[in-house]
C-alpha cells in the first residue's frame, strides 16, 4: 500500500491540518444571532503522492473544507500546514508564492474559464504570468499541456464554450498543471460529467498520478468514485470528519452510521456479472 | 395489453446559426405500457433531454420535429393545436424537470405553484382548489405539509424542492409523467429518498413513467425496462433485467463497464484506468454507417458503409448492431 | 424590518446632508435678493443692511443653518422676502400640485408600461413589437420641451382642452364634482406631456426585462404543466422579472418630478417649478432651499417606497436581510 509506503519512509506530510474551525455568523429568522459552524475541528494528513477522499452530503462543511485549503476563505480557527509552512497565517506576499502550489478544480469548470477567451489564451495566461518564459516556449508550453491531459492541438482557437462538459474538465485540469502545482483539489470535479467522461477523467488523473507524482484531496458524495480514486477517505458528517482510514476499510467495514448511509445510497449496477471476459 | 403513450419514428432536428439541419433524434419508436417506468440511457447529446420535450412539444424554437407521430390517447400530440396540447400538459402528461432549484418560481410560494397547475386544468372554487392543493402535499410531505406549502423554494433543500416538482406533476392526476434527470443534482441519500417516493407514488397511482438519466445504476431495480439512446439513434431496448444484466450493444456494454465497480468485487485493486469509452462524444459523428462506429471495440467493415437495423434477439429485446444480425 | 429601517436612516441621512449643500450653494452663489436694492438711490443702505440684519444674512454661515433648522423645527423653513411669509405654507400648496401631476402621471405611466412592455416582449421581433420599439425609439429623442410645446400648439389649434393653468376662471363657484372635472381637463395636457416623456424609456425596460425572464426554466417547466399564456406572462414572468423594474419605479418618480417642473413652467401649472424659477431668478434664499429640499423629499421618498416594494415582493430579500 503506498500509505504505509510513504509513513515507512518517514516522509514529511505534504497537507496537514489541524483542528480547522470555520464559523459563519447568521441570524435565525427571528433575529437572534446564530452561529453556524460549518468546520468543526477537522484534523487530517496528506502524504505527497497520495489521494485522500473527502466525502458527505452537501452542507456536511467538505466544501468550506476546500475553500479554505484553497485559501479563498479564511479559516477561523486551527492551522493547515502546507509543504512544512503554516499557510493559514500567511502574508500576503508568501501566500502568492504558495497559492499556486494549490489548485482547484471545480464541478463546473465553465464558471471558471472565460468564455471569451480560446483555448490557447486560457492556458497561456499562467505561463505569462510566471514570466520567465520566452513566446516559443510558452507555445510550446501549451502543446505539451494539451497533448498531456489528452486533448488535441486543433482546439486552441475556439472558446471554452465550444467544448464538450468532458473537455472543459480537460482544459480546466491543465490549466491547473500549467502552476506546476503539488496540490490539487478536486471539488465534485467529475460530478457533473457522463458516467463515460467520468471514467476518461479518472483515468486522467490517476495518469498525471503516476507520471507527475500528483496528490489529491477528491472531495465528492461519490463513494464509488471515491473508493477507485483514494488511498484514504475522510467521511465527513456537520463539519466533522466521523471516519477516517484505508479506503478499502471504509468500504468493508464502516464504523459508523453516516458511512453506512451514504454506502447504502451509491446506486450499483449489481446486476451486471463481473466483467473479466472482457 | 395497449401502450398508453406510442412514439412512431420520431425525428427531430435542430436548425444550426447557419442555416443547415442538425438531426437530434433520428426514428425512434417505442411504446409506453400503463404503469410502467421506462428507463431512457443516454449520455450528454443523446438526445434524451429531445426525446422528453418533443413528446410534449415543448422544445427550443429553432427545433422542428421533422418525422413521427406520437399516440396518446387518440390523439397524435405531434399535430394537436396549442390549445388542446396545454390540456394534456400537465393533466394528462406531466413534466419533472432536471433542476429542482430553477424549475420553481423563485418568489411564488411553493403551495401556490401547485395549486396553479390545478387551477390551469379544473376550474374549481376556491375552496375546492385549496382542499385539492393540501392534498397534494398531504401525499407528498406527509410530515409538515403546511409549512412546506408556506415556503418559498430558497427555503427548501434540494429533496424537498424536488417533491414540490412531484407534487405539481401529479396534481391533476396525470397518467404519463416524463422526468428528466429528476436527481442528478441531489445528494446520494436524497436520491435514493426521491427514487423512493416514485416508486411509491407508480403503486400508489398506477402512473406510467419515462425516467431519463444517464446513470444506468439508477434503473437498477427501479425501470421495467431500458432503452438506450446513442446520438438520437436508439441502440438498444429491452427489460431491465435483460439489458442491464447481459447488454448486448458495444455501447451500452461499454458504458457499463466504465462506472467503478470497487464495492461489488472484493479486492479490485484501486488506481487502475478504468474500461473508459475512447473519443470524445457524440460530436464526431461519422456522416456514414453506425454512430458508435469511431469508438468501438468490436466494429467490423460493414459497419463503416450502412446503419444498422434493429434486431429482434427476443420479443422484447432488440439491439441495434451488426454483430447480431444473421 | 431591520433592512426597512436601514433604508429609513440612510433617507434621512441624504436629506440632512442634500440641505446642507444647497444650504452651501445658495450662499456661495453671488448676489442676495437685496442687491437690486442697492442699486436704487431711494433706498438708503442703513435701510438694507437693517433688512439684512433682520433676516439673519450677516451672520456666519452655521449660525444661518442653525437658524434654519430651528424655523424647520417649527413648521416655517425660513422666510421669503418675496412673497414676505413663511416658506413651509407656500411651498406646501405648491408640492400638492406638483405632487398631483407627478403621482397621476407615474401611475399612468407604468399602467401602460407594465402590460405594453409585457405583451411586446412575448412578441419579440414580430411586426407589433417591432412598431413599438420604432414608436418609442422616436419618442426618446424628442426633447420633453418639444414635446410639451407641441402639444400646446395642438390643443390651442384644436381648443379642446385647456392649455395652462389648474382651474378655469370662476373655480371656486363649480359644484364639487365640476371641480374635479376642471381640475382633471387641465391635468390632461401636463399629464400626457410626461407620460409621454418617460413613457418610451419605462416600456423599453419592462420588455426587456420580461425578454430576459422568457427563457427561465421555471417558465418553461409551467408551460409544461399548461399553465395558461396569460397567467403565465403576468402571474409568472412579470413577478419574476419585477426586481429591476421596481428599482426603476423609484428612479421614475424622480424622473417624473424633474420633468414635471420644467412642464409646470411651460404650462403655468401652480407647482413647485414656476416657484423655484421666480426664486432663483429673485435670489429668494429660502424658498430656493425650501423647493430643493421638498423635491429630494419627494424623490427619497420614492426610492423608499420602492424599497419597501422590493421587500415586499421578494421573499429572498427578507431573509437576507433577515440573516445578516
Amino acid at each position: 500500500m503506498k500509505v504505509e509506503a510513504t509513513i515507512g519512509k518517514n516522509m514529511q506530510p505534504l497537507l496537514r491540518v489541524e483542528n480547522l474551525v470555520k464559523r459563519y455568523a447568521k441570524q435565525s429568522l427571528a433575529g437572534t444571532p446564530e452561529e453556524f459552524l460549518a468546520l468543526d475541528g477537522v484534523s487530517f494528513t496528506v502524504f505527497p503522492g497520495t489521494t485522500l477522499a473527502v466525502v458527505g452530503e452537501s452542507g456536511s462543511g467538505k466544501s468550506t473544507l476546500a475553500a479554505c485549503l484553497a485559501c479563498l476563505e479564511s479559516p477561523t480557527a486551527g492551522s493547515i500546514w502546507f509543504a512544512g509552512r503554516e499557510i493559514a497565517k500567511l502574508e500576503e506576499r508568501a501566500s502568492r508564492q504558495i497559492r499556486p502550489q494549490i489548485q482547484v478544480i471545480f464541478q463546473d469548470p465553465a464558471s471558471s474559464l472565460n468564455p471569451r477567451w480560446s483555448v490557447m489564451e486560457v492556458l497561456a495566461e499562467p505561463l505569462i504570468l510566471q514570466r520567465k518564459f520566452t513566446r516559443e516556449e510558452i507555445d510550446r508550453g501549451i502543446s505539451s499541456l494539451l497533448e498531456r491531459v489528452g486533448l488535441s492541438p486543433d482546439i486552441v482557437e475556439r472558446s471554452p464554450t465550444e467544448l464538450s462538459g468532458g473537455q472543459r474538465q480537460r482544459l480546466a485540469i491543465a490549466r491547473a498543471l500549467a502552476l506546476e502545482p503539488k496540490l490539487l483539489i478536486l471539488d465534485e470535479a467529475l460530478s457533473a460529467l457522463d458516467c463515460s467522461v467520468q471514467a476518461q477523467i479518472a483515468n486522467l488523473l490517476v495518469e498525471l498520478q503516476g507520471s507527475l507524482e500528483m496528490t489529491y484531496l477528491f472531495i465528492t458524495h461519490d463513494l464509488a468514485m471515491a473508493a477507485h480514486l483514494a488511498d484514504e477517505i475522510a467521511v465527513m458528517d456537520r463539519g466533522r470528519i466521523v471516519e477516517q482510514g484505508q479506503a478499502q476499510k471504509i468500504l468493508k467495514q464502516p464504523e459508523q452510521e453516516t458511512t453506512r448511509q451514504l454506502l447504502a445510497a451509491v446506486p450499483r449496477l449489481t446486476l451486471v456479472p463481473p466483467l473479466l471476459e472482457q | 395489453m395497449i401502450a398508453i403513450l406510442e412514439i412512431q419514428d420520431l425525428h427531430v432536428s435542430y436548425r444550426s446559426s447557419g442555416g443547415g439541419l442538425c438531426p437530434a433524434l433520428t426514428s425512434v419508436s417505442f411504446g409506453l405500457m400503463p404503469g410502467e417506468i421506462m428507463g431512457v440511457l443516454g449520455e450528454s447529446g443523446s438526445g434524451k433531454s429531445t426525446l422528453a420535450g418533443s413528446l410534449v412539444r415543448l422544445l427550443p424554437a429553432n427545433a422542428r420535429i421533422t418525422r413521427g407521430a406520437v399516440q396518446f390517447e387518440g390523439t397524435d400530440l405531434l399535430r394537436a393545436n396549442a390549445d388542446e396540447l396545454r390540456q394534456i400538459r400537465g393533466r394528462r402528461i406531466s413534466l419533472i424537470f432536471q433542476e429542482p432549484s430553477l424549475a420553481l418560481h423563485p418568489t411564488m410560494r411553493v403551495g401556490e405553484q401547485v395549486r396553479q397547475v390545478l387551477a390551469a386544468h379544473d376550474s374549481l372554487g376556491k375552496g375546492a382548489l385549496n382542499e385539492q392543493t393540501r392534498q397534494v402535499f398531504d401525499q407528498v410531505f406527509p410530515e409538515e405539509p403546511d409549512r412546506i406549502s408556506h415556503s418559498y423554494p430558497h427555503q427548501l433543500s434540494g429533496g424537498q424542492r424536488q417533491r414540490v416538482l412531484i407534487a405539481q406533476a401529479i396534481a391533476c392526476g396525470p397518467s404519463v409523467v416524463i422526468a428528466d434527470e429528476p436527481t442528478a443534482s441531489l445528494d446520494p441519500t436524497t436520491q435514493m429518498e426521491i427514487l423512493g417516493v416514485f416508486r411509491n407514488l407508480r403503486e400508489k397511482l398506477g402512473l406510467a413513467m419515462i425516467f431519463i438519466t444517464h446513470n444506468p445504476a439508477l434503473l437498477c431495480g427501479f425501470a421495467d425496462r431500458v432503452l438506450v439512446l446513442y446520438a438520437g439513434k436508439v441502440a438498444e431496448c429491452g427489460s431491465a433485467e435483460t439489458v442491464l444484466a447481459s447488454p448486448r450493444h458495444p455501447y451500452t456494454k461499454a458504458l457499463f463497464h466504465s462506472i467503478p465497480t470497487v464495492f461489488d468485487r472484493p479486492g479490485n485493486t484501486r488506481k487502475t484506468k478504468l474500461p473508459a469509452i475512447l473519443g470524445d462524444s457524440a460530436r464526431s459523428l461519422p456522416i456514414r454507417g453506425c454512430p458508435f462506429e469511431p469508438r468501438c471495440t468490436e466494429k467490423m467493415d460493414i459497419c463503416k458503409e450502412r446503419e444498422p437495423a434493429a434486431v429482434n434477439l427476443s420479443a422484447s429485446h432488440t439491439v441495434s448492431c451488426f454483430k447480431y444480425e444473421s | 424590518m431591520r433592512y426597512l429601517l436601514r433604508r429609513l436612516g440612510h433617507a434621512l441621512l441624504l436629506l440632512a446632508g442634500v440641505s446642507v449643500l444647497t444650504f452651501l450653494f445658495t450662499a456661495l452663489a453671488p448676489g442676495t435678493y437685496f442687491d437690486e436694492m442697492r442699486m436704487n438711490p431711494q433706498i438708503a443702505p442703513e435701510t438694507i443692511a437693517a433688512l439684512r440684519a433682520q433676516y439673519g444674512l450677516d451672520k456666519p454661515l452655521p449660525l444661518r443653518y442653525a437658524s434654519w433648522l430651528s424655523s424647520l423645527v417649527h413648521g416655517e423653513m425660513g422666510f421669503s422676502f418675496a412673497y414676505n411669509s413663511p416658506v413651509a405654507p407656500l411651498l406646501l400648496v405648491r408640492a400638492g400640485n406638483t405632487l398631483l401631476l407627478t403621482i397621476t402621471s407615474t401611475l399612468l405611466a407604468w399602467a401602460i408600461a407594465l402590460p405594453l412592455g409585457t405583451w411586446s416582449a412575448e412578441r419579440m421581433g414580430r411586426l407589433p413589437d417591432r412598431l413599438l420599439s420604432w414608436g418609442t425609439a422616436m419618442l426618446l429623442v424628442i426633447p420633453d420641451l418639444a414635446l410639451a410645446l407641441g402639444l400646446l400648439v395642438l390643443a390651442v389649434r384644436s381648443g379642446w382642452f385647456p392649455t395652462g393653468g389648474m382651474a378655469s376662471v370662476g373655480f371656486e363657484t363649480l359644484s364639487p364634482f365640476n371641480k374635479l372635472r376642471d381640475v382633471a381637463l387641465h391635468m390632461i395636457l401636463p399629464v400626457t406631456a410626461l407620460v409621454l416623456s418617460t413613457l418610451p424609456l419605462l416600456f423599453r425596460h419592462v420588455r426587456a426585462a420580461i425578454a430576459d425572464i422568457l427563457d427561465a426554466p421555471f417558465l418553461l417547466a409551467a408551460l409544461g404543466h399548461g399553465i395558461p399564456k396569460r397567467t403565465l406572462l403576468y402571474r409568472y414572468a412579470l413577478p419574476a422579472a419585477a426586481n429591476p423594474l421596481i428599482s426603476l419605479f423609484g428612479f421614475s418618480i424622480g424622473m417624473l418630478l424633474s420633468g414635471s417642473l420644467l412642464i409646470e413652467v411651460v404650462m403655468s401649472w401652480p407647482g413647485l417649478g414656476p416657484l423655484l424659477l421666480e426664486a432663483i431668478l429673485a435670489r429668494d434664499l429660502y424658498v430656493v432651499i425650501g423647493g430643493i429640499l421638498f423635491s429630494t423629499f419627494f424623490l427619497v421618498g420614492g426610492n423608499l417606497f420602492a424599497d419597501l416594494l422590493l421587500y415586499w415582493a421578494d421573499p429572498r430579500i427578507r431573509t437576507e436581510s433577515n440573516a445578516q
